[in-house]
């Protein structure tokens, strides 16, 4: 080993410094200088002080988009954590055919947002398939207006972020459970114990690492939600289903208010750099 | 007697449930399908509406591939996903070596380093990368779609992790025979982490094939549209003509379904080396 050249290590590297120096590590330092200017693209930026972050206290629709990007992030989370539980279960046996079960309820993952908003759009119709089975069942009396009515649409495009992940936790919970040792249900099951007490005694207590990993992944994706809300409702009706990063969006590249973008864009990173600490300590303890 | 009895209807049971949930997770896309084969004089729109098209027919696809650039949005997806794959693959491998069986002097402050970029969302990052873009003429080209986007720390993570389980025999050997640390790494150790860069190639195929904010933001011109800013312009432009949308749309995906169901072994080992990710 000691043949080696005391550079080599880093030639290795350079590749991969540059192209992160330029495209990661300079812009983490770039956006936070950015968010201190009134940068526009025309004119050269000049420093405004804490200015930006003044305004966004005063700018309602910052609330509003924060306030959606929590009700996003507390109504999708808790189910993206829960559903995919029963779903890894119900698929962690050896059936005929279970193989193609797997693939069928991972299929919405690989496939792209775009074509998944677009897809939903059509079946949110008012005269849609979806009004119509849920009339059908007997769950509704009349069409809902799922993406043009400012009470629901917000909730409608949480439905199919949560549609689109059930795939992706159910793998992550189906790992977990295979390294869970099966003689444990074996003893459970002489000491009487039923499905229930199987699972919340076992399968949960032992899943937690698993958990802990998907309330992080998914809480973060849910503030970073914007594909599925440009594709089926472009944040409308009235802002009713506008979100942090796609307000970002727009300051940024539609009206090119690039320092006021950023000063968002560093409040975003806070958040989410708090849900992850939060995360690790409340779920991480023992 | 009984028991056998108790077994059958449980495992009716279960294959209600999982067909229930299947119908759940494909239902939608085989309902975009119907609406695609539906012919002009059926009305898509009838409610209560009618599952099966009547008279099926493949001219919408031909008609929506006549009508917009899907062609070309196909070729510069395939292009892009392809040069993504190999310039991440050929960076990440390059640096995961020293990273993952060498000693030198700031090797943690730059492991640590490279990993803590994961904690920044790239929604955060774009705004100034799109300055850089604008800046250097980037927009609007391969190379904007390509560049910022092809290097991240999670394929260097993974193919280090690759790197480490190879037992350091092997390498001394190498350096007998009179090796170089490129050659090393070029003849000895790549052939040994085949599987991982399988894995990183699907998982960046994937994360390319159906990547949207980052071509939407770089891109006007609609000679470089991917397919999902393709398929996301031709929806607003036959807003009702849900015929050709669906037909586009499913035009878009069909790759990686086929792709993920010959591979799915390596979309799962991607899946959950992203997650570790975070």
């Amino acid at each position: 080993m000691k043949l080696r050249k005391t550079y080599t290590p880093y030639l290795f590297l350079v590749p991969a410094l540059i192209f992160m120096g330029i495209f990661l590590f300079y812009p983490i330092v770039d956006v936070f200088r950015l968010s201190f200017t009134n940068y526009n693209m025309i004119q050269e930026a000049s420093y405004v002080g804490n200015q930006n972050y003044q305004d966004l206290l005063n700018d309602p629709l910052f609330w509003k988009t924060l306030k959606n990007s929590f009700i996003y992030l507390i109504g999708v989370v808790p189910l993206l954590v829960i559903l995919p539980i029963f779903i890894a279960i119900l698929v962690n046996r050896k059936l005929k055919g279970i193989k193609w079960f797997r693939a069928a309820y991972y299929i919405p993952v690989v496939t792209s947002m775009v074509v998944v908003g677009i897809m939903w759009k059509w079946l949110y119709r008012g005269n849609g398939l979806l009004n119509y089975l849920l009339q059908t069942i007997g769950l509704i009396n009349e069409p809902i207006s799922w993406l043009t009515s400012t009470d629901y649409a917000l909730y409608s495009v949480m439905a199919v972020t949560i549609w689109k992940g059930l795939g992706y936790y159910m793998v992550i919970y189906l790992a977990g459970l295979q390294s869970i040792p099966q003689d444990l249900y074996e003893v459970a099951q002489i000491d009487g114990a039923n499905w229930w007490q199987k699972h919340l005694h076992i399968t949960i207590p032992l899943l937690k690492p698993s958990i802990l990993l998907v309330t992080i992944l998914s809480s973060i994706a849910a503030m970073k939600v914007f594909t599925e809300v440009y594709v089926m409702t472009k944040g409308g009706p009235i802002n009713s289903s506008k979100t942090l990063v796609f307000y970002i969006y727009e300051k940024a590249f539609e009206n090119l208010n690039l320092g006021y973008a950023a000063a968002m864009g560093f409040v975003l990173f806070v958040i989410i750099f708090i849900l992850s600490f939060i995360n690790f300590k409340v779920l991480g303890q023992e | 007697m009984s028991n056998e009895f108790n077994n059958i209807l449980k495992k009716i049971l279960l294959y209600f449930l999982l067909t229930i949930i299947a119908l759940i997770t494909i239902g939608p896309f085989l309902w975009l399908l119907s609406t695609a084969l539906k012919s002009g004089g059926e009305n898509i729109f009838s409610y209560p509406p009618s599952l099966i098209p009547k008279n099926p027919t493949l001219i919408n696809f031909k008609k929506v591939w006549n009508a917009i650039a899907i062609g070309r949005f196909f070729l510069n997806s395939t292009f892009v996903a392809l040069a993504t794959i190999a310039i991440n693959i050929f960076v990440s491998a390059l640096a995961a070596y020293p990273l993952a069986r060498m000693e030198f002097k700031f090797k943690n402050i730059i492991f640590y380093g490279i990993l803590g970029t994961m904690m920044v969302p790239f929604q955060i990052l774009m705004i100034s990368i799109y300055i850089i873009s604008v800046k250097s003429g980037m927009t609007d080209s391969y190379t904007g779609l390509i560049l910022p986007v092809a290097v991240n720390a999670f394929g260097i993570f993974l193919l280090r992790q690759a790197f480490i389980t190879i037992p350091i025999d092997i390498e001394e050997a190498a350096i007998i025979d009179g090796c170089n640390s490129f050659q090393i790494w070029y003849k000895v150790l790549l052939p040994l982490i085949k599987p991982s860069i399988a894995t990183l190639a699907i998982f960046t195929f994937m994360m390319s094939w159906s990547r949207f904010m980052w071509p939407l933001i770089v891109i006007s011109d609609p000679q470089y549209y991917t397919l999902p800013v393709g398929i996301s312009y031709l929806s607003g432009l036959f807003s009702s003509n849900w015929r050709l949308i669906a037909s586009g749309s499913l035009i878009s995906i069909i790759p990686i379904i086929i792709l993920f169901l010959f591979l799915q072994r390596y979309f799962i080992k991607g899946a959950m080396a992203g997650a570790i990710k975070g």
